[in-house]
């Protein structure tokens, strides 16, 4: 039972919880004491001492804003005016709060707001579905499009929206680029040929390739109904995150241990056979570690992509809480840089469990 | 004894000449190389490190080209590498993602492709069993230790019923206890067999054991053949006796001589 808890623990890369088993089943207490109090309690300080620091430094900023506010009220209204608005500002009217870095308390405020919000969005779309259940059946049968909910997106839809489009210019990064990195790996001839191509489109900006892919999307899906907003982020996130990929199969193809070359010219081995029975097993473990890579690059440029496509998702949820600049405009956005961490964290680690899954030289 | 050693020549090696390309010209290893190998023979190649004993055999197994002069198989030029010369190599060079079993099958698929499924997954088991993996057939090959991955390999070479077995020092890479077991193994399958075998080695009392005839190589480079030994003990041969022979020590000293000077 216990082993079989560590193992999976393990597997997603949570193993400095097992000292926390051992100690709580009594076993080696001194030893696990200590290495509970270093991987788990410290780590755990060190996130109170940084909510301290932030906390502390967004109240020395708030301090800066609020004497600048009023001194401008000073300068501009005179002193009664100024007196107004400092009693104003302290007595926490939203209208007059100074612009400044969210406090933890702030942000949790955000999250919360932002969590009811869903909430209430949720409702509202749930019952706008129940009002049009019946409508919507009879359009059906008559052969038109149903009725859909057109009211603005909670950060939760917006959170499944962008991870929608991750996963789908992932797939396209991965489709494009495992196939392209074995052809290339295989051939030293083709390898020198398009190396240029690597070389040259590897470090271009996101923001370039969505410019680029939109320009072709414009023109090909001209007459097309199909959501090009999403098209055009999908592929711009894979053409930016496939090179990792790329590189990554080629190279793992182009340097497969030699021994099982060897093994594979005694035996003769045919084309097909050698490719699929020993090359690509061989180059797993490298063609993983490139998927992981793009994976995370994937939703890393999403976000900027997102921000300048216009398109739903988080990174449009950032920039429209920056464009609005309510009072708690800062704070939410602080709730979306951390969301944005936490899912990148969460997908990396996911890809990592898949790549111990399919890769043989782990255990 | 000699008579027992059937006279046909399966393997020989005319004129033969490795060199390497340096900038400051050619690095020869072998030069003016003869060796011929009889059907059934068990011959070791022994000399000091660098002297291009694996050299010869990767050129023997196709995985080298040749420079110049030629390695015939039963009257032929050899072309690249094959099945018919199989190679035991020094690291098992298993796939690890593939079973005992299927590494096994994956040669016997190329050599007996009209088979079916079951003649040869038997003829696989066969081996494994005679290289005493009788319950390992589905470990998978990283799951196996350095001994037993070797185990495999033998098998694997010897499943394809090849026309002449290369061994690339199969055992330099395991501890002194395993080495003996497989010394053992390898023994024993092959008197059943009798399979033409090379064996390229550092380790006299392995080249005696094994071999009908040891060819003493002399230090590259342009190496030779400086000496040859034959190995006139008893078959099938069984450690216990053969170490205890007389002959043995007079072997033993002949070999350590010539790679003392």
């Amino acid at each position: 039972m216990d082993s079989k808890i560590k193992q999976a623990l393990k597997w997603i890369g949570l193993g400095f919880l097992e000292p926390l088993i051992n100690l709580i089943r009594g076993k080696e207490v001194q030893k696990n004491t200590r290495l509970v109090l270093r991987q788990i309690v410290v780590p755990i300080l060190s996130v109170f001492i940084f909510l301290g620091a932030c906390d502390y430094g967004a109240q020395y900023l708030y301090n800066i804003e609020r004497e600048r506010k009023i001194e401008k009220t000073r300068a501009t209204l005179g002193d009664a005016e100024a007196l107004k608005m400092q009693q104003s500002i302290d007595a926490g009217d939203l209208s007059n709060k100074p612009n400044s870095l969210p406090s933890p308390s702030d942000v949790k405020n955000g999250a919360i707001a932002l969590w009811e919000d869903h909430q209430m969005v949720s409702a509202k779309k749930k019952a706008f579905e129940e009002k049009t259940a019946a409508l919507n059946k009879q359009r059906k049968a008559a052969g038109q499009d149903p009725i859909t909910y057109t009211g603005r997106p909670s950060f939760v839809d917006q959170i499944i929206t962008s991870l929608k489009t991750v996963f789908a210019g992932f797939l396209l990064a991965a489709l494009l680029a495992i196939p392209a990195g074995i052809v290339l790996g295989l051939s030293p001839t083709l390898r020198s040929a398009l190396n240029w191509v690597i070389q040259i489109f590897k470090p271009v900006s996101p923001v370039v390739w969505l410019l680029l892919v939109s320009m072709v999307v414009k023109t090909v899906l001209a007459n097309s109904t199909s959501d090009k907003s999403f098209i055009i982020s999908f592929i711009s996130v894979g053409l930016c995150s496939m090179w990792a990929t790329l590189v990554n199969t080629a190279m793992g193809v182009s340097s497969v241990d030699k021994d099982y070359l060897n093994v594979s010219k005694v035996l003769r081995l045919g084309v097909f056979s050698n490719v699929f029975k020993v090359i690509l097993p061989a180059s797993i473990p490298m063609i993983f570690t490139g998927l992981r890579i793009t994976l995370s690059v994937s939703w890393m440029v999403l976000i900027a992509i997102e921000l300048l496509a216009q398109s739903p998702g988080l990174g449009s949820f950032v920039w429209e809480e920056f464009q609005n600049g309510a009072n708690d405009s800062n704070a939410k956005i602080i709730v979306a840089m951390f969301v944005i961490g936490f899912i990148g964290f969460g997908l990396d680690r996911l890809m990592m469990v898949i790549q111990k899954f399919a890769s043989f030289d782990s255990k | 004894m000699e008579t027992l050693v059937k006279e046909k020549t399966v393997l020989e090696c005319v004129n033969l000449k490795k060199a390497y390309p340096t900038p400051i010209g050619e690095f020869v290893v072998l030069e003016d190389f003869q060796l011929k190998i009889k059907e059934e023979e068990f011959i070791s190649i022994i000399g000091h490190s660098g002297c291009g004993k694996s050299t010869l055999l990767t050129m023997i197994a196709g995985l080298n080209d040749i420079t110049d002069g030629k390695i015939m198989l039963e009257s032929k030029s050899i072309q690249g590498a094959g099945p018919d010369r199989a190679v035991v190599f020094q690291a098992p060079s298993l796939f690890p993602w593939m079973t005992a079993l299927e590494n096994v099958l994956l040669g016997v698929k190329q050599v007996f492709p009209h088979g079916t499924k079951k003649e040869r997954e038997d003829i696989c088991k066969y081996y494994l069993h005679k290289v005493g993996l009788g319950d390992s057939f589905h470990k998978k090959a990283k799951d196996l230790s350095q001994g037993m991955k070797q185990r495999v390999g033998i098998a694997r070479a010897f499943a394809l019923k090849p026309k002449v077995l290369l061994l690339d020092e199969p055992f330099g890479m395991l501890d002194s206890m395993t080495r003996v077991e497989l010394q053992d193994v390898l023994i024993d399958v092959w008197s059943k067999e009798k399979i033409t075998a090379v064996m390229v080695t550092h380790d006299v009392d392995e080249a005696i054991l094994l071999s009908d005839r040891v060819i003493m190589m002399t230090g590259g480079p342009y190496a030779k053949v400086g000496d040859v030994a034959h190995i006139n003990l008893e078959r099938p041969r069984e450690r216990r006796s053969t170490v205890e022979h007389p002959d043995f020590y007079k072997y033993r000293q002949h070999l350590l001589e010539f790679l003392d000077h």
